[in-house]
């Protein structure tokens, strides 16, 4: 098992090399540098822009810059915002909270609405059940998030008035920052009410941002949990006279997970990425929301310090749940 | 009262009938063969036995019982109870009927939780046992193995183990050797029959191997297409059979053709759900056929303990009687 994850982590350093290579050439290939965009429309002279550009080290060539930035990275430094001035990881770790808190609710809901109806769906094959959770799933799979987002807000928020709009939390709080999360914030800062209004807030983005991850565990699940069913080894656990929801749990959904687990930690990965549509439509202060806005503002290092955290949370993820598959799966365990 | 009777069950899928009207019983103690080519509803029918047909499978019988109780009758728990424990089956791929999560000895445990019950101990206990008796070599180490670590024919030792846990009183195999080569057929067919005779277990030994059911078996019923088309002592079966397609089956043997350059074989194939014939469902294929054959059902004639279903069953000589 070791030796696996050492053969993984090995895999690793040519994918941070190219993302480095990569945000780094992007992001300059974008019309506009830092310094006309904090000028704005006033517009900034060739003298002044020439003094900035050397201030900021822009004037040197480009690989020497990259070689500065590599450099910085190995050392555990990822520069400061030019717009802030505020080191990237600081600002990462300021707004990762949010992000992680959407992200985990949203991945709860997805995989407690999604995997039973998946289950169910393969169990009662064929059946109104089966036909309306595949409709349902295709719907959100292809639905537009920004428009599912509006809408549940309009129904939810505006006409019936049972959830907020959007933000983390009600105004009339405020609560200290501790831990990052508003749910805990919330819950320790011991004001009467706001725990309630943290929970009400996280509801509609974790379903908007749930419903995607939710459709695709669904249909993965039930395509292979009907795989399993027609399996040998679930008419020999039949022919043992066992209960049929042990048959079902017990033998054929230990086996129907191994590819739903690929499946869910992929989708928890661009989760934890940061969800830019939700994120944007419910003023959620995450790092998605950061990411777009730092490209908007080319604030180079945060776009590529950002990026490749994000990358490194994917790679991680990824790395978990090949090792959460090892342990589902003995045959993976077993093989060197 | 036999162990198991069976009168005119039928399994039927939509209109395709894979069973059609079988009777048969078997005796505690008793070897029973079924033999017939693939499609015949051999397995269908020991699956609707076990309970274990599917929607959109449907089962019926005048008569469906097991030591005087109505399997039909009885609700799905009660018919649990006697799956499993009273009943057993293992079957033909002994490599993909083991799943391949949990080890052998959870596998094995898990049948007698279910059926007996017992602490930890006692249960690890009687599942090293139950290893020790299919032969299976240092059972202690085994239990902790998954199946992808077994050979196959230690797998379907393990089935076997399994099917054997609640001492069944009836046995199904349904083509216990055909994945298996054929070095270790051998021992696995020994093995059966050795505790087929040690618990005094009916034995229902559904098989291509017409060799294997002449060796072993007391009584043989043949199938083709869902039907049985004669059945009877082993023996007399198949030094005389009466029946065309048990002939042509005997004759297909590779034995049977010792000096001839082509095995012999019957034209055509097993009808399908489209191309039933209205009379005999051989009539197509049957070298005897006469107009009667074609236009009118066969049914099955002569003593109970020797049946053959056919309008010109054949003599002593094997040519049909007129």
């Amino acid at each position: 098992m070791i030796q696996f994850i050492l053969r993984r982590l090995s895999l690793v350093i040519p994918t941070f090399i190219g993302i480095t290579l990569l945000t780094f050439t992007l992001i300059r290939l974008i019309p506009g540098d830092p310094i006309e965009v904090m000028a704005g429309e006033r517009g900034v002279s060739a003298a002044r822009h020439a003094e900035l550009s050397a201030q900021l080290g822009f004037d040197q060539p480009l690989y020497l810059q990259y070689f500065r930035y590599v450099s910085g990275v190995l050392q555990g430094d990822l520069g400061n915002s030019l717009v802030t001035k505020e080191p990237v990881m600081r600002e990462f770790l300021t707004l990762f909270p949010a992000t992680i808190e959407l992200a985990l609710c949203a991945a709860i809901f997805a995989i407690l609405v999604g995997l039973p109806a998946g289950i169910i769906a393969a169990v009662k094959r064929g059946t109104l059940f089966d036909h309306s959770v595949m409709t349902f799933s295709l719907t959100g799979y292809s639905m537009p998030i920004f428009w599912w987002a509006l809408l549940l807000m309009l129904i939810f928020s505006v006409n019936l008035g049972w959830t907020p709009v959007s933000g983390r939390i009600d105004v009339v709080y405020w609560i200290d920052d501790v831990t990052g999360f508003m749910l805990i914030d919330a819950f320790l800062s011991g004001e009467e009410g706001a725990f309630g209004s943290a929970v009400a807030h996280l509801i509609l983005p974790s379903i908007v941002l749930g419903t995607i991850p939710m459709a695709v565990i669904a249909r993965m699940t039930r395509s292979s949990m009907l795989e399993v069913l027609s399996e040998d080894y679930i008419r020999t656990a039949r022919a043992k006279g066992i209960a049929p929801w042990r048959v079902i749990i017990i033998h054929a959904l230990r086996n129907a997970l191994i590819p739903v687990i690929t499946v869910i930690g992929l989708q928890v990965g661009i989760l934890l990425s940061g969800a830019i549509l939700t994120e944007t439509v419910f003023a959620w202060p995450g790092i998605g929301k950061w990411l777009i806005e730092s490209i908007s503002r080319r604030d180079y290092p945060v776009v590529q310090g950002g990026i490749l955290i994000v990358a490194t949370i994917i790679i991680v993820v990824n790395l978990l749940v090949d090792i959460t598959y090892g342990i589902v799966n003995p045959r993976i365990r077993h093989s060197r | 009262m036999s162990l198991l009777t069976l009168d005119k069950l039928s399994v039927t899928f939509g209109n395709f009938r894979a069973v059609d009207q079988i009777s048969y019983s078997v005796e505690a103690g008793e070897v029973l063969g079924i033999v017939g080519e693939s499609g015949s509803g051999k397995s269908v029918s020991s699956l609707s036995v076990m309970g274990l047909i599917d929607h959109p499978g449907k089962v019926k019988a005048a008569q469906l019982t097991f030591m005087g109780q109505d399997l039909l009758a009885m609700g799905e728990k009660q018919r649990r109870k006697i799956t499993g424990s009273d009943i057993a089956m293992i079957f033909q791929d002994p490599m993909t009927s083991l799943n391949p999560c949990y080890t052998v000895g959870y596998q094995i445990i898990e049948a007698l939780k279910t059926h007996q019950g017992g602490n930890k101990k006692q249960l690890q206990q009687r599942a090293i046992e139950l290893l020790t008796l299919v032969g299976i070599p240092a059972p202690e180490t085994r239990m902790s193995a998954y199946p992808h670590q077994l050979s196959g024919g230690m797998s379907q030792r393990v089935m076997i183990a399994i099917a054997i846990a609640c001492n069944p009183k009836l046995l199904i195999a349904d083509e216990p050797t055909t994945a298996l080569d054929v070095t270790i057929q051998a021992q696995i067919i020994d093995l059966l029959i050795n505790l087929q005779q040690q618990k005094q277990m009916g034995l229902v030994l559904i098989t291509h191997d017409l060799a294997l059911v002449a060796e072993v078996a007391h009584r043989v019923i043949v199938m083709y297409a869902g039907q049985i088309v004669e059945s009877g002592p082993a023996a007399e079966v198949f030094s005389t059979p009466k029946h065309p397609y048990t002939q042509a089956l005997l004759a297909s043997l590779p034995e049977s053709a010792a000096g001839k350059s082509r095995l012999m074989a019957l034209p055509g194939v097993v009808p399908g759900q489209f191309d039933r014939p209205s009379g005999c469902l051989l009539s197509p294929r049957c070298p005897y056929a006469t107009e009667r054959c074609h236009e009118e059902v066969p049914p099955a004639q002569g003593p109970l303990t020797r049946q053959v279903k056919c309008h010109t069953p054949l003599d002593m000589n094997g040519s049909p009687i007129k």
